[in-house]
């Protein structure tokens, strides 16, 4: 029906609608394809008012189109007049539904039946996906919505939800919060709630037990009417006040769309994204894919593809990405003179687990990392530093220093630090340069996105890891050659938190070494399993068996979900007569350990009580997952007057909010674990960071820079609740002024109903806030300095299931 | 003493910084430091009391005398500030448990201080006033010890790892049930409940919270009606008993909760407008004596 094209772009959002004005300046045809009746609709559906951040803030913004941190209005308006001023052609309610022909004629169909011819397209359809819309009549009313952003919005309405799934259950809950006084009512089609998370649907009882919701199963809508629903139940039609619809029916991902028209992802599970040239262009030529679905989520990135990309089919060859400077500063410093490119080159082609990284990748894989020329003998870590980047060798070697006038040599091409990557634990020796070197630190971020995005450095980084991480252990006593038949078919073998991977009185004679996470040793003493040790990750058992050739005498599980390596209690007998060092060690250890067993055995005898409160204070600080904590708040409520002097230090010590929560968390004999961050060994809150903002800093704090795009992610994987979402309240009046006239909140974190006051209509962006240890404060961890009685104190497991502290009791 | 005042603060640097992880309460810290320089400066004052010859006698005006007076009076100055201490949460190394155990320890040191200055010479003017109100601000402070020495176990015994606004939470939701569960009733019945209903956890007076007994709770007033009772439905009657009693036993542990933390705060609020009567007195104090040098 239509002209072909040079270009269609489908999507409107930052990333299509750059792109879209990019080809209207250079005079390109063009058609902006855009599902709804206006543009930017993810944008677009954010709630009045969000403020939109503009990160991150060193990249610069590559565009025709004006971009700055703002309320989404703002921005909104923004585009729009941009979108004019560019004269786009925009066509609305362009749902494509199909894309066929090849690169000079594609054709995409859409929704309405219209066609469009192209000779390429850019794909910027973003991640989210097209929610299932609700299908009675009276389907179009605006009062439908299809996410609620902030429950606040919603005061004294009547709120009908439709599904129920997580995300309906959770808006529910979010809007029946008794302060709303809102009439909530819960829709489901079915007799039960199958698809939702057996917490979501306890809380939903709960909630309707105690009135703050009416659930009705078996229901459906059945037309939709101002202030109005009608339902169809089992017992024939009802009509229900209702002043707001939100439903939550699910959505279908943008992967199936994308791959029917023939483009290829870098691998099968949820993360990966589609295969990219470095012009974005897709494995089906002419295609090209940008923006969020092409892994990059913010919106300077996707404004600059856009821009980049219409450049790239306009046949600009020269064009250097927006980044190309922060580059080039990455390189600046190194003594060689060499262009960006050729950088990039020069240690995709030296360094191993680069080799089969994409020219794409290997740009953003940079952007996380550092180059540093060290000159022979410079220091690049110390053992015992926190630490949990990975460094590559591109130049020179590195020697690690293993024990006292032994060294190893790390070769060219090699990498270093990959322990603290995957165990999260302190740097294990200290490393120097062995002659003048170039070193490429990988950010851990970007080392697992690599480890996810490239199969290949995966498999070099994990059979480097477990050589070293076995030679670690075995205190370089053994060689490489050693571990050869180990590490050609390791047995990995991973174990769920609380399974037991040795139990005592078993037969068996195989060493387990702790890859990840840690484990507990427990003894059968007087009928009663008594704790005796925390194994950190790096720690190895089953030794004793192998030495005395008897039965196991303790057993072993899992605190934390924990990776452990399996040897042959052969390939070790093996190896101990080969290295009489590792057999001296090993004894020694076991020594050590007997010594210790023996020791608690004669205190059960004496102090019987002390030992029992001490196992069973262990059992209950690993139940509290402080298993893989590596620093964490404790309590001890004897002495605890509950003046909450250490939220309100925290709150003053940070933006004025407490970062802790006292009164909230589990007690066992007086010692009480707070609800407060433990920084744990593998962040669980690191795991998805779109901004990657959460970092281990060198205490051992798991931090957030700033950076923070209020996303919500890190607060929903964190499994111990200690991550807010919220915006800093405004400045307080000085603590002297408070104490003289009594003008202010106070000391502490304000009430919310102060800040209220103090913004008015501002709605400040939430975002997420968490302990950072008192992160750059010399005193240190405020909580604890501000406790009046002693009560608060901070410790890892390992200093805090010390035989010390068993002494300290017993006596 | 130069041991004790060593510093830990050279050690304050961006990797090892000062940490707090011994685990040890206020009274104890640094192995009785406090207490130790405390009872030291005491022994002092009484031992050089006797061996000092002040003529015609000891009291306020001798040299002796105004040494005491001033170390007692900027002890009192310094003690006051632990109230800002507490609130400024500056960055640098300091430690809150440290001041409470020196403010505890000196404090008590105040009574040998105070006593000794006066030259046990007391009468009825405002000189003696500020000795009474030093002491009764002592006196307060020894039983703001007691209290925290004793009764924190006591308030994690109660909660029983609830929180406050849980405990208040679990009232609410008893009423909420209690609401539904009361509409079979008769009138004469429904009237109690509906007292209950309307009952605030927090109402009583100060007598009552600090006493934790409430002879006038509408919760238990409603179940000594309704166990007495028969007019309404058997089975109803005996479902509102059933909850009133598991909203009785909420209520009082929100009770017994309450009590403890008003013992824990009470002493303050005679602690502190003391301080600053007794800071008004001496300051009079002070002024008089040297206005009739």
């Amino acid at each position: 029906m239509s002209e072909p094209v040079k270009v269609a772009i489908i999507g409107s959002g930052p990333a299509g609608l750059s792109a879209a004005s990019r080809a209207a300046q250079l005079g390109l045809s063009h058609i902006l394809l855009e599902k709804t009746d206006h543009l930017s609709d993810t944008i677009f559906k954010y709630q009045k008012g969000k403020r939109v951040l503009a990160t991150p803030e060193r990249l610069d913004l590559r565009s025709d189109c004006r971009f700055a941190e703002g309320a989404r209005e703002y921005i909104l308006g923004n585009w729009d007049e941009d979108a004019a001023n560019n004269k786009v052609n925009v066509a609305y309610h362009a749902e494509v539904a199909e894309v066929t022909g090849a690169k000079g004629a594609f054709v995409i169909k859409t929704a309405k039946g219209d066609v469009f011819h192209a000779e390429n397209i850019v794909l910027a359809i973003g991640t989210q996906g097209n929610p299932n819309r609700m299908r009675c009549e009276g389907a179009d009313l605006p009062h439908i919505i299809y996410q609620v952003d902030d429950p606040e919005d919603f005061k004294d309405k009547h709120i009908t939800v439709v599904g129920s799934g997580d995300a309906g259950i959770e808006n529910a809950l979010g809007v029946a919060e008794e302060a709303l006084e809102n009439t909530v009512t819960i829709l489901n089609r079915s007799k039960d709630f199958a698809r939702a998370k057996a917490k979501n649907v306890a809380d939903m009882t709960e909630a309707g037990e105690n009135g703050f919701m009416l659930i009705r199963t078996e229901t459906q809508p059945k037309l939709v009417e101002p202030g109005w629903l009608t339902l169809e139940t089992p017992t024939g039609e009802e009509r229900i006040e209702c002043d707001v619809i939100v439903a939550r029916l699910g959505s279908v991902a943008p992967r199936g769309f994308v791959e029917s028209m023939g483009i290829e992802f870098t691998g099968p599970d949820r993360e990966a994204f589609p295969k990219l040239s470095p012009t974005f262009e897709t494995t089906v030529p002419g295609l090209y894919v940008i923006g969020a679905l092409a892994g990059y989520p913010l919106i300077k990135h996707c404004m600059n593809q856009g821009y980049d990309v219409v450049e790239f089919l306009n046949g600009n060859k020269a064009l250097t990405p927006a980044d190309e400077k922060d580059l080039a500063a990455i390189f600046e410093k190194l003594p060689q003179k060499k262009s960006v490119s050729e950088w990039l080159e020069y240690l995709r082609t030296r360094i191993r687990i680069f080799a089969d990284v994409s020219p794409l990748q290997m740009r953003e894989f940079m952007l996380d990392s550092k180059v540093a020329f060290y000159s022979r003998g410079d220091v690049v870590f110390e053992k015992g530093e926190p630490g949990s980047s990975l460094f590559a060798i591109a130049d020179g070697h590195a020697v690690v220093e293993v024990g006292p006038d032994f060294t190893v040599p790390i070769e060219e091409g090699s990498i270093f630090g990959e322990v603290g990557l995957i165990s999260g634990r302190k740097r294990g020796a200290t490393i120097r340069a062995g002659e003048d070197s170039i070193f490429v630190e990988v950010s851990r971020t970007a080392a697992l996105k690599l480890m996810a995005a490239v199969p290949g450095a995966k498999r070099v980084i994990n059979r480097i890891s477990l050589e070293r991480q076995l030679l670690q252990i075995f205190k370089g006593g053994l060689t490489v050659e050693d571990l050869e038949p180990i590490v050609e078919d390791p047995a990995i073998e991973r174990v769920p938190a609380g399974k037991v991977v040795l139990a005592e009185g078993d037969e068996g004679d195989d060493v387990y070494v702790i890859r990840s996470g840690s484990m507990v040793v427990e003894k059968d003493i007087g009928g009663k399993p008594i704790f005796l040790r925390y194994l950190p990750a790096g720690s190895f058992f089953g030794e004793m068996a192998v030495l005395s050739g008897e039965k196991r005498n303790a057993t072993v599980k899992a605190a934390v979900a924990s990776e452990v390596i399996r040897l042959k209690g052969e390939q070790f007998k093996a190896m101990l007569a080969k290295r009489p060092q590792v057999r001296e060690a090993t004894e020694a250890a076991v020594a050590e350990r007997a010594q210790m067993n023996s020791f608690i055995e004669s205190r059960k005898a004496s102090y019987s009580s002390a030992v029992d409160l001490y196992s069973d204070t262990a059992t209950f600080i690993m139940k509290e997952g402080l298993g893989e904590a590596t620093d964490a708040l404790l309590i001890d409520e004897n002495l605890c007057v509950g003046c909450d002097n250490c939220e309100k230090a925290c709150a003053d010590s940070h933006e004025g909010l407490s970062r802790l929560d006292r009164e909230a968390g589990k007690t066992f004999a007086h010692l009480h674990v707070p609800t407060s961050c433990r920084h744990c060994e593998h962040p669980h809150c690191m795991a998805d960071c779109p901004p990657n903002v959460i970092h281990r800093g060198p205490d051992g704090e798991v931090f957030m820079e700033p950076g923070c795009i209020g996303c919500g992610n890190c607060m929903r994987n964190c499994p111990y609740g200690v991550i807010r979402m919220e915006a800093a309240p405004p400045e307080k009046p000085s603590l002297l002024r408070w104490l003289l006239t009594g003008f202010g909140p106070g000391p502490g974190e304000p009430s919310p109903k102060w800040t209220k006051k103090q913004l008015g209509d501002e709605k400040p962006k939430k975002i997420a806030v968490k302990c950072d240890m008192c992160k750059g404060i010399s005193g240190g961890p405020a909580c604890v300095r501000a406790c009046p009685t002693g009560a608060a104190i901070r410790v890892s497991p390992e200093e805090f299931l010390s035989i010390a502290r068993l002494e300290e009791d017993a006596d | 003493m130069a041991s004790l005042f060593q510093r830990r603060r050279s050690k304050a640097t961006q990797t090892e910084r000062v940490r707090e992880r011994r685990h040890e309460g206020f009274l104890r810290y640094a192995g009785f430091r406090w207490a130790k320089i405390s009872g030291g400066l005491c022994l002092l004052i009484i031992v050089s009391y006797a061996l000092v010859d002040v003529t015609p006698r000891h009291n306020g005006g001798s040299w002796y005398g105004y040494t005491l007076g001033t170390i007692g009076a900027g002890l009192i100055l310094w003690l006051t500030a632990l109230g800002y201490r507490k609130r400024k949460m500056t960055s640098t190394a300091w430690s809150l448990k440290a001041w409470t155990s020196a403010h505890v320890y000196l404090g008590l040191s105040l009574i040998v201080i105070g006593t000794w200055h006066t030259g046990f010479q007391l009468g009825w003017n405002v000189h003696t006033l500020a000795w009474a109100l030093m002491m009764l601000v002592i006196l307060s402070g020894l039983n703001g010890v007691i209290v925290y020495a004793t009764l924190p176990a006591a308030l994690s015994n109660n909660r029983d790892e609830m929180t406050q606004m849980q405990m208040l939470e679990a009232i609410r939701a008893f009423d909420r049930q209690l609401h539904s569960a009361a509409q079979p009733l008769t009138p004469a019945d429904t009237a109690p409940v509906l007292a209950a209903l309307d009952e605030d956890p927090f109402a009583g007076g100060v007598m009552a919270r600090l006493s934790g007994r409430y002879p006038d709770c509408a919760t238990a007033a409603a179940l000594r009606t309704l166990s007495l009772s028969n007019s309404s439905d058997r089975e109803a009657r005996e479902k509102v008993i059933g909850l009133l009693k598991q909203k009785e036993a909420a209520l009082t542990r929100l009770r017994r909760h309450l009590k403890i933390r008003a013992l824990l705060e009470i002493w303050l609020y005679v602690h502190v407008p003391l301080t600053f009567a007794l800071i008004a007195a001496l300051s009079a104090h002070i002024i008089s004596v040297f206005f009739y040098w």
